[in-house]
């Protein structure tokens, strides 16, 4: 199972919460202390762009980020319940210029080097990875 | 933390000065400001952002509309910023392009290019 999971409410004050628990779970399972900001930011933006695609397509529903650390790598993983993404946007409510989805997702893979985004029946997935250092980590 | 937003007038310049985090939450606020002072016939607009903690893709979004907003009335937005890791938010979009980004609010403010 995951290290830490957390599950909200597709709303936009919620992302702020999602990104520093990122981050203190991040810096907690060795991630390098100049990388966090990154970690911050692309969570941040997968978030961002998941309760995007909830409000668009008018979808109730959770979005759920799983932070799993492994030997290696620190993992992490923002789903949500948005739909297959064939939903088409009627340009309404938080987001107002469709373009912002785009730029998120070029911030992401601006960012993170081992990225992955995928979209099943229920939702979309984004899956990011940073190396972590072996040495013990000081509290 | 949250957005923290005020705006002085220097010269033909209109200086938004913000501090906090532009995210998907607090963004709707820049965007309102900057609607309102297109509005109210402030064209030419310097976003002081040294105070700001942090920037996703809605807040460029946010300023790449004032940005439309201004230009439709030939007026101008430049950035403020030194901060090495939100300058990297603006080159990986390719935004460094888009905006004038200066090192001080005199420097934005003298400029006229």
């Amino acid at each position: 199972m995951a290290t830490v999971e957390l599950r909200f409410s597709a709303l936009p004050e919620h992302v702020r919460t999602a990104r520093l628990v990122a981050a203190a779970v991040a810096r907690r399972a060795g991630v390098d202390e100049s990388v966090l900001d990154e970690v911050r930011l692309a969570v941040g933006e997968a978030c961002s762009r998941a309760v995007g695609l909830h409000q668009r397509g008018d979808a109730h529903g959770a979005i759920r980020v799983a932070l799993i650390e492994q030997e290696k790598r620190f993992l992490i993983e923002v789903a949500d319940e948005a739909g297959d993404g064939s939903v088409p946007s009627p340009v309404s409510g938080a987001s107002a210029d469709p373009g912002e989805d785009a730029l998120g997702l070029a911030v992401i893979t601006g960012l993170v080097e081992d990225v992955e985004v995928t979209n099943g029946g229920e939702g979309g997935l984004i899956r990011m990875s940073w190396p972590v250092s072996t040495a013990p980590v000081a509290v | 933390m949250d957005l923290s937003l005020s705006t002085r007038t220097v010269g033909d310049r209109t200086v938004v000065e913000v501090g906090g985090e532009i995210d998907v939450y607090t963004a709707p606020k820049l965007r309102e400001q900057l609607v309102e002072l297109v509005n109210d016939g402030n064209y030419h607009l310097v976003v002081d952002m040294e105070g700001v903690d942090f920037l996703d893709s809605t807040g460029l979004g946010v300023l790449v509309g004032g940005l439309k907003r201004v230009r439709a009335h030939e007026g101008s937005l430049r950035l403020v910023c030194n901060q090495e890791r939100i300058l990297k938010i603006f080159r990986i979009t390719g935004l460094t392009k888009v905006f004038p980004i200066h090192n001080s609010v005199d420097d934005a403010v003298a400029s006229t290019d």
